[in-house]
């Protein structure tokens, strides 16, 4: 593995792209097929069903090293990372341990300790912090954890194996998509000739929106673009092929099985449809809360209860493949129309269209996208008429337009230092408002600042702590944000009865004081809810639109 | 944490008050944060050597380091290492720490009592300044900058060949090599160490350039050096290695090296985390203060029952030693803190840091 533990050092010390594309470039030259298809399973971001828990793990630490337990947990709070504070308190410099190639590694070494009691694992696992180096052992880690990350993209992926096979790159990221088992054969496939050959459940990389920034009449005449809702479900593609469905999510995950209603509806599609949407809950009245549909993605398989309950619908957004043909470099429009037709001759509840907006002028589209909260949708989606299906995000193409968030200004009540890059760093922040003479806490938030704003609040928390609660730390209330989020719901779960839905900061408000914050009826008037409010983790349904002043 | 206005602690021949570690049965101060008329001096890093005094005390190498930082006009006066000089009822003696140049820990005898501060200080070899000397004493106050058990290092000439390979793939690859350290002790270390691999010319930023000049002066063998001339926008710094301090890190002062390849050496580098973040692509666990192996040896080498700490992992490492049996406290000072990243301290901005106490400073 000596080889893959210095692809991944290489990747770590660099934020050069091109350096990345040659250092896997030149790793999958070396390699053999095995170890190259294992790598590619790895450096595009799939992992190991979990192997051991890291509960588990740092119950061995502890049983490993001669190091009170107590001096462990604070170790481990300062290095944020388990695998990394495993490999700095046991391996040792010089340690060279028995090499084994990479596919050695995960499938007669790693993969085994499933089938393995428990005493054994742990002295299996123990040896190989003894012997390994430090870069060995952490990997070893990782993998055991199932949390390898390597810091690099799919598109870097795919180029670095396009150069190494002088293949097109779009080739190769697609025959990295989906499911695929990492052995010599994949391998020889994925660096073969184009054959036009086709798996029937591969999904096609997903095109991305670019979130608006500018004005939307700077995108020039408004009948050249298109107009849709954007929605906030599951984005998800729909696959019909020699019989069979195929639900992928942009994770590249299955998940036709959790909604079968779809699945069903799409057994009526012709063989070699592809479709672009998003899968949304969705009942007589419409569409139903985000949270809704989280108690379905929850479960592998539903049960007739929740089915009732929570109905779920495929929203069709768009049309890669018709009648067995890739039509990814036709217009926009001509998918759209044959996207309408498929969907109509389905006549399938379970399966519908996205409606297309119009408006002569984009003062017309404004004020539409100004309904975006009453009609619980995220904004709008423009897309360019004449625009092809594209692999990933191009910019200029596709555009989020998204609403204006609510904002809140809260004060900062508890930190926690963060993980992996903020190891060792205050990055997670609870945040409350008003309620009589207390702050209650609303939300956490860990993006929005800086790093420069990162490390001198870090700094000041370390310097006004009032107490320490394991790894989190109250501090005094003096701090106000500004926090923006894009929804309110009402919880039993939390002290404040209400969950915002992705807080994050907007802004350090430190022209404010501790008094200027909002109070919790401020924030609850933002979308009108009323303390009688009974129902758990229920959205609200009426919004006043937008908040921000 | 020792309060410091309670009577009791009177007793204690050394305090911590609101100016410094303060002696009184010798009426001197050592390493002061306010101003007092003797100083006892442990080594030149701003932190521990302030422009407060009237008179200060300082082992004999470090008093051209002083006067640089300090000022020419000030009354410095030097101690060879060893040598006991009476304050009041005590006696004082300099021995060096292995921090960095003329970096000394102060051993304060009064009667049967002996006392030593160690300042900041290090075990492992380094050929750039005086080594670590053991000092026997009942009580010890002490460093916890990296009072943590991942804190290990590797030897100096081990870190100092990464860095020379790091260096030679700069040169292949047609990159600037721009190399952050301290400007003063761990820049003048690794120029040192590096004269192992190479001897070829080192570019300096010209708060490191000063400095080397005194180590120069002082004997300590080091590779050639070239000052960076502003002005001259003739150099070609493709392949060089440059040294800077850290604050030059993402300043308007780096646009002169195009694709630059960043490394930072300092021992928080052994956590991946604080290199990530910090966005350096390589980062050389090279430290000037001990590990953690280091401090608990010290520690029971000394044969003191009492331990006192100062900055970094104090909570960490009193509760272990407590758990070990010593008499272990945490001191509340102003030396510069473990979690802020200031290793050693450059600039005033830092030195408000606080401890990582828990508790609200004053």
């Amino acid at each position: 593995m000596q080889s893959f533990s210095r692809l991944y050092q290489t990747l770590d010390q660099t934020t050069s792209t091109n350096a990345k594309v040659a250092a896997m470039a030149q790793y999958f030259d070396e390699a053999d097929a095995r170890d190259a298809a294992w790598a590619a399973y790895f450096l595009s971001g799939r992992r190991l069903k979990r192997l051991i828990g890291a509960a588990t793990l740092r119950e061995w630490l502890k049983a490993s090293c001669d190091l009170p337990e107590w001096l462990i947990d604070d170790t481990y709070a300062s290095v944020g990372d388990l695998a990394e504070t495993i490999a700095l308190l046991i391996a040792r410099p010089g340690n060279a341990g028995e090499e084994h190639s990479l596919a050695n590694w995960v499938e007669q070494q790693i993969l085994p300790l499933r089938e393995q009691e428990h005493e054994l694992q742990q002295r299996t696992v123990c040896s190989w912090w003894q012997t390994q180096n430090y870069e060995q052992c952490y990997i070893i880690n990782k993998l055991l954890t199932g949390a390898l990350r390597v810091g690099v993209s799919q598109i870097l992926l795919a180029r670095a194996v396009a150069e190494q096979a002088n293949l097109p790159r779009e080739l190769i990221l697609h025959r990295l998509m989906g499911e695929w088992t990492p052995d010599v054969s994949f391998w020889q496939q994925l660096v073969s000739a184009d054959t036009g050959e086709s798996v029937p459940s591969r999904p096609y990389p997903f095109c991305l929106a670019s979130p608006l920034e500018a004005e939307a009449d700077t995108l020039g005449d408004v009948r050249e673009w298109i107009a849709e809702w954007k929605w906030d479900g599951i984005r998800a593609q729909l696959i019909r092929r020699q019989g069979q469905t195929y639900c992928w999510s942009r994770g590249e995950e299955l998940i036709g099985p959790r909604f079968p209603e779809i699945e069903a509806a799409a057994a009526g599609l012709p063989d070699g449809t592809v479709l672009d949407g998003e899968i949304l809950p969705w009942n007589e009245n419409g569409v139903m809360p985000f949270a809704q549909l989280q108690r379905r993605i929850g479960r592998k398989t539903v049960g007739k209860k929740l089915l009732t309950e929570v109905p779920c619908i495929f929203l069709g957004y768009d049309m890669m493949e018709s009648q067995t043909n890739d039509i990814r470099s036709q217009s926009f429009e001509q998918r759209y129309a044959q996207l309408q037709q498929t969907v109509n001759t389905l006549d399938n509840e379970a399966i519908r269209l996205s409606t297309v907006l119009s408006a002569a002028s984009w003062q017309e589209l404004a004020e539409q996208r100004q309904q975006s909260r009453d009609r619980q949708v995220e904004g709008l989606m423009l897309k360019h008429v004449s625009s092809k299906y594209e692999t990933g995000r191009k910019r200029g193409l596709w555009w989020k337009w998204k609403v204006e968030p609510y904002t809140v200004d809260a004060v900062m009540l508890y930190a926690q230092a963060g993980h992996g890059k903020r190891a060792n760093l205050y990055t997670d922040y609870t945040f409350g408002v008003w309620q009589g003479d207390k702050l209650v806490p609303i939300a956490k938030a860990y993006s929005g600042l800086d790093n420069k704003e990162i490390a001198e609040l870090d700094k000041w928390i370390r310097k006004h702590t009032l107490e320490k609660f394991g790894p989190v730390r109250s501090v005094e209330m003096q701090q106000v944000f500004e926090l923006a989020f894009e929804g309110i719901n009402i919880s039993t779960r939390h002290k404040s009865g209400i969950a915002v839905r992705f807080p994050r900061i907007a802004r350090w408000r430190r022209d404010l004081g501790p008094k200027d914050a909002d109070t919790l009826d401020q924030v609850k008037a933002l979308v009108q809810i009323n303390d009688v409010a009974d129902i758990a983790d229920t959205q609200v349904s009426k919004s006043t639109g937008n908040s921000t002043s | 944490m020792i309060d410091v206005q309670n009577d009791s602690d009177k007793a204690d021949l050394i305090r911590a008050t609101s100016t410094g570690l303060v002696c009184d049965a010798g009426q001197f101060v050592i390493d002061p944060w306010k101003s007092t008329h003797t100083a006892l001096i442990t080594h030149a890093h701003a932190d521990h050597a302030r422009p407060v005094a009237q008179v200060y005390y300082a082992s004999e190498s470090s008093v051209p380091l002083l006067k640089q930082r300090l000022g020419e006009d000030k009354d410095i006066r030097g101690v060879p290492f060893g040598h006991v000089v009476s304050f009041g009822q005590t006696n004082v003696s300099f021995h060096p720490a292995g921090h960095i140049l003329g970096s000394s820990q102060i051993r304060v005898a009064h009667d049967v009592d002996v006392w030593v501060f160690t300042g900041d200080f290090k075990r492992d070899h380094d050929p750039s300044c005086e080594a670590f000397e053991l000092v026997p004493c009942n009580t010890f106050i002490t460093e916890a900058t990296f009072a943590l058990p991942v804190y290990r290092w590797q030897p100096g000439s081990v870190v100092a060949e990464e860095i020379w390979q790091w260096w030679q793939s700069m040169q292949s690859a047609q990159r600037p090599a721009v190399l952050f350290a301290y400007s003063l002790g761990k820049a003048q270390r690794v120029l040192s160490e590096l004269t192992a691999y190479t001897d070829k010319p080192v570019y300096l930023h010209g708060a490191v350039e000063k400095l080397t000049g005194i180590y120069r002066e002082a004997g300590i063998n080091m590779l050639p050096t070239i000052p960076i001339d502003l002005k001259d926008k003739s150099v070609d710094y493709k392949g060089q290695l440059i040294i800077a301090p850290p604050g030059a890190s993402g300043s308007a002062w780096m646009k002169r090296f195009p694709k630059a390849s960043t490394g930072f050496c300092s021992g928080w580098m052994r956590i991946r985390g604080n290199r990530r973040r910090r966005g350096y692509e390589r980062g050389f666990v090279l430290s000037d203060h001990a590990d953690w192996p280091g401090l608990i040896d010290t520690i029971e080498q000394t044969g003191a029952t009492r331990i006192l700490t100062t900055h970094g992992q104090s909570s960490t490492l009193v509760r272990l030693l407590r758990e070990r049996g010593f008499d272990a406290q945490e001191l509340e000072t102003r030396y510069s803190a473990d979690d802020s990243l200031t290793e050693e301290t450059e600039s005033d901005s830092t030195l408000n840091s606080s401890l990582d106490s828990g508790q609200a400073t004053s």
